[in-house]
């Protein structure tokens, strides 16, 4: 049926071409404009070639933005070095109480259990500014707004429903009998757990971690509302960079480059592991 | 380490008695996921409550329970309706695309050749751009004066367009941009319904030479359909509350024409200070959410039972 005709061939061929341009084209674009100076930019019309400069990296880098107006102060490899350690520390906390917790879910099977999994389930679909607001209000008293580790909890609602749905389904995968065996030799359930279940579940507990990793990278709203200037990660970083810089469009490229790099590079490294996170993670929660 | 040698040394110690341990051990594993729910409804009903309450943070003095008075005020309020219509409709629209396109892509896409997965990776990098980052690549590219796509369309004779910034255009726009971030997350799930289907009734249809409109409307859709109905779910639920594209594009603006229910749940809160109405605002936002992702499961667990019925 896909090899019928010449005319269906190429049909095929051009729709596909241009997803590519539309979906690719953007990507390309921005990395391009970031080795760009304003004058190039500014050019019309745009030009493919340009000669090259890394006059915006190096602005990002040593955190001096020259302007018209005078020198600028940017801050932006902080946004980065937060982005960097707000999401680790989320992903591996997330591990830490997930990865036990999605076991039990699998193994035994318990009331609160269910509860617990529906409950975060359910707030996968909750607006997060219904949390977020009253939560804010909650951190001021409590002293935790504006800290790495109030960020880092907060995350946890990202991270942790994740990893739980994800990891639990692989668990339950895994035939019990093997853990049974392995525990009537002798071995108490924390070993059958961390040299049984947990290395035969390893690909669905890297999937959980990259994508959870991803999405609290990509996390633009918690931040927004609980972090000031020197706690920001990157999504909240470039949009204040962009007002403060005004027109160094050179810079904003970028900036963008450098907040998405990581991620896209984590995405083409463990793209195996993530479509079947996605799906998943979609199909049961 | 001495705390996990002695862990093992009594697990070996006692292996008569393992039965109560088992009864409690699934509680102390997930004590910390219960936090998290804790840590999620302590402020949602603080929300709930504060959406009874006449609160602004600039006048705590005139704090007080108003019953139902913030929700009754938007009745009235034109502003209100303006946010509901323009969060309907923007939902509306990038499902709808998406879907479309998501599910156009994914038949293209069908047989696993490796040019057709290198596509599906490649398509995986819009999605896995940060929202507001997004927004903001666009934003550069739809720049008036040196924007790339506005030199494109300037070559189709059309000057003088503003995309984000006119308000005939900004929702356009901003629907473009959900389009690019998310159809592939359509594609995807699609993708992977679509190749996970039996093979045997395209097989039959092939020999019968029935023609191929009849194939994919009376086979391949309905066939597809939990996986078109969860996908979809998806997104209806993720747009209606969409925030970071809208607010790092034009914060809602310009004027209140891309004013979504959390871009102005969150200027009520931050800019006007009025926490009631804010939390007003989101409760309604989580009802019509809890109505349609409830409709949507249900459809989707009958869907599964039937396809898995017939299969």
């Amino acid at each position: 049926m896909e090899h019928s005709s010449l005319a269906g061939r190429i049909f095929r061929g051009v729709a596909l071409t241009l997803i590519l341009i539309f979906f690719m084209f953007p990507i390309v674009w921005i990395f391009l404009m970031s080795f760009q100076t304003n004058e190039q930019i500014l050019r019309i019309p745009p030009r493919i070639l340009f000669e090259p400069t890394l006059a915006n990296y190096e602005a990002l880098i040593s955190g001096q933005l020259r302007t018209a107006a005078g020198n600028l102060q940017i801050s932006f490899m902080r946004n980065l070095f937060n982005s960097v350690v707000l999401s680790s520390a989320a992903v591996l906390l997330a591990l830490l109480l997930g990865v036990p917790a999605a076991y039990a879910f699998a193994r035994f099977k318990f009331r609160l259990g269910e509860t617990i999994a529906f409950t975060l389930l359910s707030f996968r679909f909750a607006p997060p500014l219904l949390v977020l607001l009253p939560l804010s209000l909650y951190y001021q008293e409590l002293g935790l707004n504006d800290t790495y580790f109030g960020i880092v909890w907060v995350y946890q609602l990202i991270a942790l429903p994740l990893i739980l749905w994800i990891v639990r389904g692989y668990f339950e995968d895994i035939s019990p009998d093997i853990e049974h065996a392995y525990r009537l030799a002798g071995h108490s359930w924390r070993e059958a757990f961390t040299r049984i279940a947990v290395p035969l579940a390893g690909p669905g507990i890297a999937a959980a971690g990259l994508l959870s990793f991803i999405f609290c990278w990509n996390n633009f709203v918690f931040a927004l509302i609980l972090a000031s200037a020197d706690k920001q990660p990157v999504t909240v970083g470039a949009l204040a960079f962009v007002t403060a810089s005004g027109i160094q469009y050179g810079q904003i490229a970028a900036a963008i480059v450098l907040s998405v790099t990581p991620t896209l590079l984590l995405a083409l490294y463990a793209q195996r592991y993530l479509v079947e996170g996605l799906s998943l993670g979609a199909v049961k929660g | 380490m001495s705390m996990v040698q002695l862990l093992q040394t009594n697990a070996q110690a006692a292996p008569a008695k393992p039965r109560p341990r088992v009864r409690l051990l699934p509680y102390l594993l997930s004590l910390p996921a219960l936090l998290v729910c804790v840590a999620i409804l302590v402020p949602f009903v603080t929300a709930a409550v504060y959406s009874l309450q006449r609160y602004r943070l600039n006048l705590p003095y005139l704090r007080g329970f108003i019953g139902a008075g913030n929700y009754i005020d938007f009745l009235t309020d034109p502003a209100f309706w303006n946010t509901f219509r323009i969060s309907i409709t923007y939902t509306a629209l990038t499902v709808v695309l998406e879907l479309l396109l998501g599910l156009g892509i994914a038949l293209l896409l069908r047989r696993p050749t490796r040019f057709h997965n290198a596509v599906s990776i490649m398509l995986l990098l819009p999605l896995m751009t940060a929202p507001a980052i997004a927004a903001l690549m666009w934003k550069l590219m739809t720049n008036p004066s040196f924007g790339i796509l506005s030199y494109f369309i300037g070559l189709f004779g059309v000057t003088d367009f503003k995309w984000a910034s006119d308000p005939s255009s900004a929702l356009f726009t901003v629907v473009l941009v959900d389009v690019w971030v998310y159809t592939p997350f359509i594609m995807i799930l699609l993708l992977a319904g679509l190749r996970s289907l039996p093979r045997q009734p395209f097989e039959a249809a092939a020999l019968d030479g029935v023609p191929a409109s009849f194939v994919f409307f009376r086979i391949t859709l309905p066939m597809l359909a939990p996986y078109i109905i969860t996908a979809s779910l998806f997104r209806l639920l993720d747009s209606i509350q969409q925030f970071d594209i809208i607010y790092a594009m034009t914060q809602g603006g310009p004027g209140d024409r891309l004013m979504v229910f959390q871009v102005q749940a969150y200027l009520e809160f931050f800019q006007y200070t009025n926490v009631g109405r804010s939390a007003a605002l989101l409760m309604i936002l989580w009802l019509i959410t809890n109505i349609l992702s409830n409709i949507f499961i249900k459809n989707w667990l009958r869907l599964r039972a039937r396809a898995h019925g017939h299969a």
